[in-house]
């Protein structure tokens, strides 16, 4: 392991003028952009903005995409998804070894990944019988297991409710202090990215058009005032506007 | 860029137009069951222990019933005493059995026979796109042809004698057994197959931990209809052309007008025929034990 100071000046994620289109329309147009090994980094924009594509250019997942551009990723790469992703045929510590050499050694790194995502005990059960939460933290601990460099999630508490949700966004903030992998989190969840990166992108028609970094010690309070004004920033750069209602309560930048 | 060597996958520098690369997966059901039991209220309910056979004691009940009253001529139809009567006679004699285990036999031979294709020609089309080139059409065209309608033509090239008749149940066997095996096998989630390649898996364990567990479902109710239908060829096999069997039992029952006979045959062929579902059932279930179906 390289020193701390080290490992936050090499970037683990980078993209020159990345482009990707899907039938002539260009989706991410000209991105740039370098995580640091370590950094904490959330992505925000409106539905269809491009994150998951951006996400899955960078996980390696976008076979058969037209687009050009650099891209470089470290090589233990982990993917957090919108659903846990269970096999359902798999035991839970099965599942979670998916992918792994499948010895004493690496079902051992299993269980102690259930254990620090909370699901000791439930080795053997299988992935229907645990609640929504209790499979994203299965699917958590999946990509755990693996050691990764770089933890890519889009959108991994967007199926679950609002307090599950809180008391994810602890979950993973704790084991992203305990593993210090590269983080790079799409949500489309303003307070959920303000409450958990030391950086946020807004992506907005295929461009980052801010880039913020949140300088506040952890673990904040989501009613924490000067969160508020990253907040308005934020929702500003997104086009949101909340101070003007309008017939739905909200303007957007939509109806321009 | 000054990052180390990187994976392959992600380290496109200069990414450009990938080409398809391997095959594509549909996205199918299988791999989303196991979730049917949230809303408990719209299943049928729990299964009381032996259930199954509570609609063929009624009937039994109603065929003893009205052949007592005599609503019945004992001439069409005997009565469920007189086949018994009847039944216990021919074991006696050696004959039933004789019959018994012929037909047995043939079944068996034909069935594992057109198990093993059946499962060989679904994996081989299903996991190759050449095989699926070579297999899928020739397999649906076998289809569209009734099986029974090849009789002459098996007589004809393999003799009158037991060749033919395992043959022809190895092709009733096969079909079903390669058609849902192959739709269950091209039908995996295609978000199971973005996982493996995001845990990094091999070919063969991505076939080995996801495509053919996720398969197994299909191959059941293949298993089910391949076993039903070697059961309904041996039916119609024996009666065309046997000397021993009990088709043949059947058939030479009718030139006599034993209806007695006659049941005695239909109700062991039901009798092996519920009994070998059942089995493929209970292997079925501990099989897919993951599943919270409407079955459990
Ligand atoms: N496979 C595809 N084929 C065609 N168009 C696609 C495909 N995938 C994405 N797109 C299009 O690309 C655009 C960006 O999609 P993307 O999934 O990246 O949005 P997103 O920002 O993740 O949105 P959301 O917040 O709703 O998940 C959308 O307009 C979408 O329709
Ligand atoms: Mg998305």
């Amino acid at each position: 392991m390289a020193p701390l100071a080290q490992q936050l000046t090499r970037p683990a994620v980078s993209l020159r003028s990345l482009t990707r289109s899907f039938d002539g329309r260009t989706v991410l147009d000209s991105v740039d952009l370098d995580i640091p090994a370590g950094q904490f980094t959330a992505l925000l924009g409106h539905s269809g903005s491009g994150k998951s594509t951006l996400l899955r250019a960078v996980a390696g997942l976008d076979h058969q995409v037209v687009g050009s551009g650099e891209l470089t990723a470290p090589e233990r790469v982990s993917v957090v998804f919108q659903d846990s992703r269970l096999l359902p045929w798999r035991r839970v510590l099965d599942n979670v070894l998916l992918g792994t050499e499948g010895n004493k050694e690496a079902a051992e790194r299993g269980r102690v990944a259930l254990a620090e995502v909370g699901l000791a005990g439930r080795e053997r059960a299988w992935p229907s019988e645990l609640s929504g939460g209790e499979q994203q933290r299965a699917a958590l601990a999946r990509s755990l297991v693996r050691e990764p460099e770089l933890l890519l999630a889009d959108e991994p508490f967007g199926a679950l409710d609002a307090l599950t949700r809180i008391r994810m966004h602890a979950l993973l903030r704790r084991l992203w202090e305990r593993h210090r992998p590269s983080v790079l989190l799409v949500t489309h969840d303003v307070d959920e990215a303000i409450v958990l990166a030391d950086r946020i992108l807004v992506l907005d028609e295929g461009r980052i058009v801010l880039d913020l970094t949140i300088g506040r010690a952890h673990p904040r309070s989501y009613r924490d005032p000067l969160l508020g004004e990253y907040r308005e920033r934020l929702l500003a750069a997104l086009g949101v506007r909340e101070d003007v209602p309008s017939e739905d309560g909200l303007v957007t930048k939509d109806s321009k | 860029m000054t990052t180390s060597t990187a994976a392959p996958a992600v380290s496109n520098a200069k990414t450009k137009q990938v080409p398809e690369t391997g095959r594509t997966w549909r996205t199918g059901r299988t791999g989303r069951t196991g979730r049917t039991g949230h809303r408990r209220s719209l299943a049928p309910g729990k299964r009381l222990p032996a259930t199954r056979l509570i609609g063929p004691a009624v009937f039994l009940a109603l065929w003893a019933a009205a052949s007592a009253a005599h609503l019945l001529d004992p001439g069409a139809i005997a009565a469920p005493w007189t086949v018994l009567e009847t039944a216990g006679q021919l074991w006696t004699d050696g004959t039933l059995t004789t019959d018994v285990l012929t037909s047995l036999e043939r079944a068996a031979y034909g069935f594992a026979i057109g198990l093993t294709a059946g499962v060989a020609l679904a994996l081989t089309s299903g996991l190759s796109r050449i095989g699926e080139a070579l297999i899928d059409g020739t397999v649906n065209l076998n289809r569209a042809i009734p099986t029974l309608g090849l009789i002459p033509l098996f007589i004809l090239w393999l003799g009158i004698g037991e060749t033919f008749k395992i043959a022809i149940i190895a092709i009733v066997v096969y079909i079903p057994i390669y058609l849902n095996t192959h739709a269950a096998l091209s039908g995996i989630d295609s978000r199971f197959v973005e996982l493996a390649e995001v845990q990094g898996l091999n070919r063969l364990t991505f076939i080995r931990r996801i495509v053919i567990p996720g398969a197994l479902p299909g191959f059941f109710v293949g298993l089910r209809l391949g076993l039903t239908g070697s059961w309904l060829s041996l039916v119609v096999l024996e009666q065309i052309n046997a000397t021993s069997g009990l088709g043949y039992m059947m058939f030479q029952a009718q030139n006599y007008g034993r209806t007695d006979i006659i049941l005695v045959g239909l109700l062991i062929y039901g009798v092996f025929g519920l009994a070998s579902d059942s089995a493929v059932r209970l292997i079925e279930r501990r099989v897919l034990s993951w599943r919270r179906s409407l079955s459990n």
